[in-house]
């Protein structure tokens, strides 16, 4: 007896490590054209992604942007003009969507009106003639996932929006896809709700560790959930990475204006001084950039941004190891916790700054005064526009 | 405070007068006349005779079964010819989705018993449809459709089919694409999809089509009068002749509602086999 448990099986060999290494989802080249009237319209033009299994990767842009195409094209609702799309390394270009081992949550929910919420959930299940068994038991265990055991026996049009959200992921999850994808499974519900089902969306990708894919038009949910984002515009790909670096460093002008609230600046470069570059910003003012592009030269004109909380407002000259910029108050807004300045800085450029009120609430200026503004050199970069 | 109170009956008063002028006193005087004895010579006398009623069945049963039965085999081919028109529509009708609707109701612009009579041309002996037929021998040379049940059926179909159409074709229209999508994503084939999401989904509107052909169908004496001859008579065709030929009015009042109280009794158990609480529900 002893032996036997001993003794190596042949039929296990580690096959699931090579898969482990490869993307869940590798998207080559992608296009998506669309005939509208007699002009093409390229929705998705050029995108290549490789999202790794067990991220939470989301695809981020404005509306139009082919985020949702992308989406599609993965879940198999649409296929690429040019192109192919991969799960776990196999080429699925022309898979009709039931063949493919992904599923998706719909924005709508898109849940069955004439089954119970049980039924909905096994519906994938039984497709795949799962045993009776084992489906009771991964639907009452999905159920209880998202917290709605006691409503297993309910019509979906009796609970309530985010109780019916709930039940589209568990209808999802519970075929345990190689990736999951939520197509602004949050649009319809109102913020309260909004924000406590992000956390939940979290826990609950911790726990069953499936590769998430969020399509969203919302930064906040993005930076707050994702592992990496891609953020898409006009059907490309402008900036690919982690919700820090896309937020401390927008590599492209639509990036930093999509993504929070951002100053831009025009400016000349001016040469080297010590470790960084000045830039010559506004009425002859001196900006520090701690680095340039390699393309960016003496002599060049450039867009700075700068976070407007990573500004100092100021009524004191600042030291000139930083950037120091003077300007003119035009408008303060009190928020609570900040004050929000609009500062005039000269040739017709204004800029927002946000200060935290921590000691009191009195204003470092009034509209009308002049000030200073400065911030350090690694916290504004140049922007290829 | 008691004005307001009085409000909403006030505003309802109209429609109250409008169903009791126009529906309880004329069938509550249906009703007595269903109940009363004599001819139209003598005039009818209030005699509560419940034999009009055993009358009425004993000798029309036929006419009744014939007209449920016609009525049946005409909605279920209203649902066969209507589910898949109302679904090409909602579904591959793109943008010209309200011309297809106007089309099917073009035809009734024209009238109802015009309509029928043309139907005699297209069905006749050597007509368009079974002159090419017998001319190439596919169809025997004594082959009539005319005056036939086969007649009456496709006529009471024809004339109702738009009822069958429009209903489906309205909850079709409403459905959420994304519902569908949901159950390929969740591996239904084509099939599968539409046998458990789309059929299923769509069933109020089958149900709300089957009453508006079911209903008139049965009780339709134009169609046939005007295709089924002498064998094929329906009830309707009965209490036409009992009213305004042979002017027995009690007869014709007792078949009235016989028909009637089948046709109830027929719809309520068909909601009940269909579970009315899930049609509306689906609805709501």
């Amino acid at each position: 007896m002893a032996t036997s448990t001993t003794s190596p099986t042949p039929e296990a060999p580690p096959a699931t490590e090579p898969a482990a290494n490869r993307p869940a989802i590798t998207l080559n080249g992608v296009v998506k054209a669309f005939r509208s009237g007699s002009e093409t319209v390229r929705a998705v033009d050029g995108v290549d992604l490789a999202i790794e299994a067990g991220e939470f990767f989301s695809l981020l842009g404005p509306s139009g942007c082919g985020k949702t195409t992308t989406m599609r094209m993965i879940a198999g609702f649409e296929e690429p003009t040019e192109g192919t799309v991969l799960l776990e390394g196999k080429d699925v270009t022309g898979v009709a969507a039931n063949h493919r081992d992904v599923n998706m949550v719909f924005q709508s929910y898109a849940l069955f009106p004439h089954m119970s919420v049980a039924d909905n959930v096994a519906f994938g299940l039984r497709r795949r003639r799962v045993p009776k068994d084992q489906i009771r038991t991964r639907v009452a265990e999905m159920l209880d996932l998202v917290e709605l055991g006691h409503r297993a026996k309910h019509r979906p049009t009796q609970l309530s929006g985010g109780q019916q959200q709930r039940v589209a992921l568990a209808r999802a999850l519970v075929n345990q896809p190689s990736a999951l994808l939520l197509d602004e499974p949050l649009g319809a519900l109102d913020l309260k709700l909004r924000q406590s089902m992000q956390v939940e969306l979290k826990r609950i990708q911790r726990e069953v560790g499936i590769t998430f894919v969020y399509v969203t038009h919302d930064q906040g949910e993005a930076l707050t959930m994702s592992d990496r984002i891609a953020v898409m515009n006009e059907g490309r790909v402008e900036q690919l990475g982690t919700p820090a670096e896309i937020y401390e460093r927008p590599a492209t002008r639509f990036v930093a204006d999509f993504i929070g609230t951002s100053n831009l600046v025009r400016g000349v470069v001016k040469g080297r001084a010590g470790d960084h570059w000045k830039v010559e910003v506004a009425d002859g003012a001196t900006a520090l950039v701690a680095e340039l592009p390699d393309t960016v030269t003496t002599g060049a004109h450039i867009h700075l941004t700068v976070r407007p909380e990573k500004m100092r407002i100021g009524t004191d000259a600042p030291g000139t190891d930083v950037s120091r910029v003077p300007g003119t108050v035009t408008e303060t807004v009190y928020m609570g916790s900040s004050t929000h300045y609009q500062v005039d800085i000269g040739g017709g450029e204004e800029v927002t700054v946000y200060q935290q009120n921590a000691s009191g609430s009195t204003l470092v200026a009034q509209r009308g005064e002049s000030v200073w503004l400065s911030w350090r050199p690694e916290h504004s970069y140049a922007l290829s526009s | 405070m008691r004005n307001r109170k009085i409000t909403p009956y006030a505003l309802v008063l109209p429609a109250w007068a409008w169903l009791a002028l126009f529906f309880v006193v004329p069938i509550g005087g249906m009703l007595s006349l269903s109940l009363t004895t004599g001819n139209v010579i003598t005039g009818f006398e209030q005699s509560f005779a419940v034999g009009n009623y055993v009358d009425a069945v004993s000798t029309y049963w036929e006419q009744i079964l014939r007209s449920l039965f016609y009525g049946a085999c005409a909605t279920v081919l209203c649902i066969a010819i209507g589910y898949p028109v109302a679904y090409w529509i909602a579904f591959k009708g793109g943008p010209y989705k309200s011309t297809y609707l106007l089309l099917i109701l073009l035809p009734f612009f024209v009238s109802f018993v015009l309509r029928t009579i043309s139907w005699r041309f297209l069905l006749s002996d050597n007509g368009v449809v079974l002159g090419p037929l017998k001319s190439v021998g596919l169809v025997p040379e004594g082959f009539a459709l005319l005056n036939s049940a086969p007649a009456v059926i496709l006529g009471l179909a024809y004339n109702f089919l738009p009822f069958m159409i429009l209903p489906i074709y309205a909850v079709l229209e409403r459905m959420d694409p994304r519902m569908v999508e949901a159950a390929h994503d969740l591996y239904a084939g084509r099939f599968q999809a539409f046998v458990r999401v789309i059929l299923p989904v769509s069933l109020p509107g089958v149900f709300a089509g089957v009453l508006m052909t079911f209903i008139p169908t049965s009780s339709d004496y134009v169609n046939a009068s005007v295709l089924g001859g002498t064998h094929n008579t329906m009830i309707g065709n009965v209490i036409q002749t009992q009213y305004l030929i042979n002017n027995n009015y009690p007869i014709a009042s007792s078949i009235t509602f016989v028909l009637m109280g089948l046709l109830l009794i027929g719809i309520f158990s068909y909601a009940r086999a269909l579970g009315t609480e899930r049609v509306m529900e689906v609805h709501a």
